[in-house]
């Protein structure tokens, strides 16, 4: 990417300090600090549980920080109005799942509700823009499709072209290809990474997977019992070591000429 | 919406006309035959304050303008307002069976108005015309308090525990006015009528009350139609959409039990026009609220009417309307159940 990395300062889009969150008296997160700058793919990763998608939950503004502070461009998350926040930031969730047998199409349209008026149709450029995100997903030729009637793997696919349709600056991905077979899984990531490299927008993605979070994040943070236990560009992070902590498996990390990153193989300790 | 706002105007206009057809066809029938010219000019001459055509029998106005025509009005408020109040329950609670007694409303409604009677059974002096439906809305009202209250112990105020709490609060209440009908003994007769439903009652002083609400109710309704849309996604996708989910249901919840309230203490529990009003338009017209809303209040409107001239003036005797729309409506939802489990998937 040519982007210019000039003041670290301004490039910072996320800032958490000591956020900590629970459900009732069980500890989900505690005392996670963050910095995610502008233009950078980030995994979270960690065993179930871990909190991940509460982290998610927390940089989506469904859930609110009971310790700590979230900053969104320099200003606390929860103060900003949530049109306009959902002007920058967009999300595909782990199960996209849509009641009622709305059309394809009417669910991708629905991406632009942040950005239009209430009572305005989309515009020639809008509906250019939703054939576009159409397109690109590969769903073009269901458009007109109910979306009950779709399979997991293609109704995931909506929900991403949903995303791409809101324009966002932050995508945020919760386990968005774990549904997914392989060939669509990378598919999907290497469409998001297009994009992502195109637009310069920040993806946040929840990931299990760590061969593909090898593919296709540049850094990594991973989570261990609602703790930050590492954050780093990913072939500094993903060691053995690292899995071995947090997973509690044993794993070789080689460089792989085939794939051109990192990949991993695992195995359960042997007993002693 | 792709298919343009301008085939909705033409499709909305169309049903307006045939709303007025139909009213003025419904005020023809009855024990006194009255031609659709002499309905027109006695509804002119009345709207207006002309006196009357003098070819006219003066029974014959007095029967339209006072007597028919508020009961006809009546059927067309009070079906469009539970058609729309039942395509927002459904669409809120995410349920395509969900309904005013799913959240216990008209239960509530249905308890409210059987106190009253039997606290006048036992004595007490109100006048009747306004103690019932008051406490109907009341009973209505306060059950969505309750219900709400018991659900919101998640703070998201999910469907899940908005349907549960009102299942619960509709088996106390049910159990409740099963105790007042014991307790109304050898009288239970003016509760059970007032629990089948009638709109004979109705009067112009009901018109100028359903008037407002319904149309307030409907427009709240249309106001929030895309973002209803959107809360078919989930919790966490409309949140990501700048949709605020806990208070959008709540306003949607609070203005569907108004015109539910509403239209009960009018006319009594009529059961099934929540429920089959949205589920055919779904079928007919696809999911999207911003058309489903206004074609629910004019397809809701209509069935009530059509049902209540059936009963009013076509049926040698006058069968409850709560009973006639679940003899009508049941069997016609059995059709559309049976041919969606055949279909093998829910595509509502």
């Amino acid at each position: 990417m040519a982007r210019q990395i000039s003041d670290p300062i301004d490039d910072r889009l996320w800032s958490l300090r000591d956020v900590s969150f629970g459900y009732g008296s069980t500890p989900v997160l505690r005392e996670v600090s963050l910095e995610l700058r502008r233009g950078c793919c980030y995994g979270i990763l960690g065993p179930n549980g871990s909190g991940k998608t509460t982290l998610l939950d927390l940089l989506s503004g469904l859930l609110l920080p009971q310790f700590g502070t979230i900053e969104f461009k320099g200003r606390p998350l929860h103060s900003w109005p949530k049109k306009q926040l959902a002007q920058m930031l967009a999300l595909v969730p782990q199960d996209f799942m849509v009641r009622f047998g709305f059309s394809v199409r009417e669910v991708v349209e629905m991406g632009l509700h942040p950005h239009l008026h209430r009572f305005a149709g989309p515009s020639a450029q809008d509906q250019a823009l939703i054939d576009e995100a159409l397109v690109l997903t590969g769903i073009a030729a269901l458009a007109g499709r109910p979306v009950t009637r779709l399979s997991g793997g293609e109704k995931q696919r909506v929900a991403v072209a949903r995303a791409l349709a809101q324009q966002p600056t932050v995508l945020l991905l919760d386990e968005a290809t774990s549904n997914l077979d392989i060939h669509h899984s990378l598919e999907l990531l290497q469409l998001i990474r297009q994009r992502f490299e195109q637009q310069g927008m920040q993806v946040i993605a929840v990931m299990h997977d760590l061969n593909l979070a090898s593919f296709f994040c540049d850094e990594l943070i991973f989570l261990k019992q609602g703790q930050v236990f590492c954050q780093g560009r990913t072939e500094d992070v993903l060691t053995p070591a690292t899995i071995a902590s947090v997973y509690g498996v044993e794993a070789e990390v080689t460089p792989n000429s085939f794939t051109n990153c990192r990949q991993v193989s695992f195995r359960l300790p042997v007993p002693r | 919406m792709p298919t343009g706002g301008t085939s909705t105007v033409t499709i909305l206009l169309l049903l307006t006309a045939v709303l007025c057809v139909a009213v003025a066809l419904a005020a023809t029938l009855g024990f006194l035959h009255v031609s659709i010219p002499d309905v027109v000019s006695i509804l002119f001459a009345k709207l207006s304050g002309h006196t009357l055509a003098t070819a006219i029998d003066p029974i014959a106005a007095t029967v339209v303008a006072d007597v028919r025509m508020p009961r006809i009005l009546a059927a067309v408020l009070v079906g469009g307002m539970l058609g729309v109040s039942g395509t927002v329950f459904q669409a809120i609670l995410l349920n395509p069976l969900a309904d005013s007694y799913t959240l216990g409303i008209s239960t509530g409604a249905a308890f409210g108005a059987s106190l009253v009677i039997v606290l006048q059974i036992f004595g007490l002096v109100l006048p009747p015309v306004v103690s019932v439906p008051i406490f109907a809305f009341g009973g209505g009202v306060g059950t969505l308090g309750v219900v709400l209250f018991l659900a919101s112990g998640d703070r998201r105020l999910s469907s899940t525990s908005l349907i549960l709490a009102g299942v619960i609060v509709a088996a106390i209440l049910s159990a409740a006015i099963g105790f007042l009908k014991f307790l109304a003994d050898e009288q239970v007769g003016i509760i059970i009528f007032w629990l089948m439903g009638s709109l004979s009652g109705a009067s112009w002083q009901n018109i100028l009350l359903l008037i407002p609400t319904a149309l307030i109710g409907t427009l709240v309704a249309v106001f929030y139609s895309r973002d209803l849309n959107i809360m078919a996604t989930g919790d966490r996708a409309a949140t990501s959409l700048g949709i605020h989910t806990v208070r959008l249901r709540t306003i949607l919840l609070v203005t569907s039990t108004l015109m539910t309230a509403m239209a009960v203490s009018v006319s009594g529990i009529i059961g099934f026009v929540g429920l089959i009003v949205p589920h055919m338009l779904r079928h007919i017209a696809g999911p999207d609220n911003r058309r489903l809303i206004p074609l629910s209040f004019f397809t809701g409107g209509l069935l009530l009417l059509f049902a209540d001239t059936l009963t009013r003036a076509v049926l040698p005797v006058e069968v409850p309307i709560g009973v006639l729309t679940a003899l009508l409506g049941g069997p016609f939802f059995c059709v559309l159940f049976k041919r969606r489990q055949q279909d093998g998937k829910a595509d509502f």
